[in-house]
């Protein structure tokens, strides 16, 4: 572990990492004193040791990007702004919520303002879903990023798969953040993914793909920055695996005893919160004086938002009817922002001949079309490693968060560098 | 009407001509392209080669690879990312190349496009169109109605059109509506069935029945091809003196209960005919409704013609079994007609 700083990132950057960080911990520590009270309607669901990715990937956005947080990225809602009394109010089922009372947890979203996209709890759905905000944006001239979480569990869906092939054929604006906890409610990574690396798939996809130590906030945040930015010149769409931990069980009813006790004690040893103090501390970015600052500023904070939310009433009985369907034009105020010259998308400067020409095959540039990337089938045999019974060397790879395998393009676990590849 | 490369013209209403089911449907996305940069189209083959039915033959030449996607074979991706383009303000109308496929997309439909309002005040104004429907010897897999699993999902409207008049103007409708629409076509009247349609843009408002045939005996509720069966076995039956109304649903959901109930209580009867299967199709869901808000008007019992309850067998025989036909629905309405 070096002590040299990364440049990319101002002092002021390094302690808005650290409080979104600790707002995160603190909302749902919040959480938990208010399910244990019986305040919280339904489960309630834990990113404990998971906050770094949540906070530094979406911290790498931009306000205009769009995001579609899961459940565990209470982070990514505190990041792009909303108000921790919005997820009390949510898990309370309160009727000044977001979705006032018709949805829980972190299942809400802000289409005008925030650009948040609602969960459902369905996992991959989200994919094609922030594809198609991603080409959306881009028809309408937008250079805006898209971005959404899964997890090791949620990679094996179907729709992980038709989402991703999607936005690859379409070089989709749009990152993805695989978030590799080792567990999918009670079944270890290894019982449902036969690979090493989940990263590995993008290749599959003709995409490229990070992989990054999810429990170091600054890794984690250069290797969003880099895709993000990266998506936005065109280049996408991208992968990137975090490799971490869930602490706590599938949700607070379960105490997860299915975990090995090892495991958790290797991890409980690289809490990101912890982990980012003594950095903060060894860069002399944060002394016992700054941390106490922040720790009065969230007990005050959250005080207040809790006791905005537990006053906050439960929706009246008859809100269940209505509301299903959306009547007039009252109801649907979005209206397309361009920021291209219409005339390129209408008749005749939209017009062009409907054949797959062939100098165009194969550059892959744009949206498709005349420019998608085919080829005319020409391959050439590839045997990675026929010593390894045809398997690319890299599947035999012992896993390792600390050096990630160097083919990838892997973020380290140092906190102190930057996690480019 | 064919121009360059072969594709019609420019799409435009005919000015009272004749024209097919599947020209009306054209028509319909080509105007709507036309008049508002926000409708694009998405799905399998849709581009390059036209359509499956050449329902968007010459989309692409005129409206370019931006807004005339070809996609791969990715029903819930085509879906969900019409969805999300439609949080931008956009108005996505999708292909499923035959509506059997819309299945693959049920969790995407259901629970994320149709409960977005209800939930977090996320309308999505997409479309989701195909060829449905049998009698054309498609089989099991290329021959299905669906409609009733969309039926059953609050959120969504369900349009299942008859004729080209109402397939244009219900189309139009369905990509302005700001709600999640569903648009079946039934394949079999694609380029068997003619009508005319304005020169002038128009819409056909959606979850409004119409009155095909007035009558005073029975009423025949029916919707798609099926529609076209029924007024075929209403001719047959004023030959032996019953006065059938002929009812075209036209919109399965929201379902026009006023038009319904306005004419059963004035024949006092009512036979459904669809060429979905029996159980769990509309006519179970109409004859509940006739039961609770017009069953001091009935003098008989709800009828139901049905296709049988059995996946649509392929062979030409079986498949004529398993339909319903002019004859079957003659013989229903007689029985009726009785009480």
């Amino acid at each position: 572990m070096t002590k040299q700083m990364p440049t990319e990132l101002s002092r002021q950057q390094y302690l808005d990492l650290y409080y979104y960080m600790r707002l995160n911990r603190a909302v749902e520590d919040t959480m938990v004193k208010l399910f244990r009270q019986n305040k919280i309607v339904g489960g309630l669901y834990s990113s404990l040791g998971q906050e770094a990715i949540s906070v530094g990937t979406c911290y790498a956005l931009e306000k205009k990007d769009w995001i579609a947080p899961m459940i565990r990225n209470i982070g990514a809602l505190l990041v792009k702004g909303v108000p921790p009394r919005d997820i009390f109010m949510q898990h309370m089922a309160k009727y000044d919520s977001p979705t006032k009372g018709r949805d829980g947890t972190s299942h809400f979203g802000d289409l005008e303002n925030l650009h948040i996209v609602s969960p459902i709890s369905m996992l991959g759905d989200l994919i094609p879903v922030m594809t198609g905000v991603a080409i959306g944006a881009r028809y309408l001239g937008q250079k805006v990023v898209t971005m959404t979480w899964i997890g090791d569990g949620g990679s094996s869906t179907g729709v992980f798969h038709e989402g991703l092939n999607f936005a690859a054929t379409q070089k989709a604006p749009f990152v993805l953040i695989l978030e590799n906890n080792l567990w999918a409610y009670s079944t270890p990574v290894r019982r449902q993914v036969p690979i090493e690396n989940l990263a590995d798939r993008a290749k599959a996809y003709g995409i490229d793909s990070y992989i990054v130590d999810g429990n170091n906030v600054v890794a984690v945040y250069n290797t969003a920055r880099e895709a993000v930015e990266r998506a936005r010149a065109g280049e996408g769409p991208f992968l990137i695996e975090a490799k971490t931990f869930r602490r706590l069980g599938h949700a607070q009813h379960d105490p997860a005893e299915y975990v090995p006790k090892e495991m958790r004690v290797h991890w409980e040893a690289r809490d990101p919160v912890a982990l980012y103090e003594k950095f903060l501390t060894a860069e002399k970015l944060l002394d016992a004086a700054g941390k106490k600052e922040i720790d009065d500023k969230l007990d005050t904070l959250l005080a207040a938002e809790r006791e905005f939310a537990e006053n906050s009433p439960m929706p009246p009985a008859e809100f269940a009817q209505g509301g299903v369907y959306c009547a007039g034009d009252e109801c649907h105020k979005i209206r397309a922002k361009w920021e291209r010259p219409i005339a390129e998308v209408t008749p005749p400067r939209s017009s062009v001949k409907a054949v797959w020409t062939v100098p165009g095959f194969g550059s892959g540039k744009g949206s498709g079309g005349a420019n998608a990337p085919i080829h005319f089938g020409d391959t050439k045999t590839v045997v990675e490693n026929p010593a390894n019974n045809g398997r690319p060397a890299k599947a035999g790879a012992k896993l390792a968060t600390k050096n990630a395998p160097k083919k990838t393009k892997a973020a380290t676990a140092s906190i102190s560098r930057k996690g480019r590849r | 009407m064919a121009g360059a490369n072969g594709a019609p013209n420019n799409g435009s209403a005919t000015g009272g001509k004749e024209i097919t089911f599947l020209e009306a449907i054209r028509q319909a996305m080509f105007e709507e392209m036309e008049r508002d940069p926000t409708v694009l189209l998405m799905g399998e083959d849709v581009g390059v080669y036209g359509g499956a039915f050449k329902t968007s033959e010459g989309l692409l030449e005129r409206f370019g690879w931006e807004r005339v996607i070809d996609t791969p074979i990715s029903e819930s991706a085509i879906i969900g990312a019409a969805c999300g383009m439609s949080y931008l303000g956009l108005r996505p109308i999708c292909e499923m190349q035959f509506i059997d496929f819309i299945v693959c997309a049920f969790n995407q439909i259901t629970n994320f496009v149709a409960k977005g309002h209800y939930l977090w005040n996320a309308p999505a104004p997409i479309v989701i169109r195909g060829p449905s429907g049998g009698g054309v010897h498609g089989g099991p897999f290329h021959s299905a109605n669906p409609e009733m699993y969309f039926v059953h999902t609050p959120g969504l409207k369900v349009i299942y059109p008859s004729t080209p008049y109402d397939a244009k103007g219900l189309l139009k409708a369905a990509v302005r509506d700001n709600n999640p629409v569903l648009f079946f076509e039934h394949k079999f009247l694609y380029r068997r069935i003619k009508g005319e349609v304005p020169a002038e843009d128009y819409t056909v408002p959606i979850g409004k029945a119409a009155v095909r045939r007035e009558g005073r005996h029975l009423t025949i509720l029916s919707y798609a091809a099926m529609m076209h069966t029924s007024l075929e076995a209403a001719d047959a039956l004023a030959k032996e003196g019953i006065e059938a109304e002929v009812i075209d649903l036209r919109t399965l959901l929201p379902l026009d209960e006023e038009t319904i109930l306005n004419s059963v209580k004035k024949t006092n009867k009512c036979l459904v005919v669809h060429e979905d299967t029996k159980t769990g199709g509309i006519a179970g869901e109409i004859a509940a409704l006739l039961c609770e808000k017009a069953f001091g008007d009935l003098d008989g019992p709800v009828l139901r013609m049905t296709s049988l309850d059995t996946p649509v067998p392929y062979a030409p025989t079986l498949e004529e079994y398993f339909l319903p036909n002019a004859k079957k629905v003659f013989s229903a309405a007689k029985e009726l007609a009785r009480y």
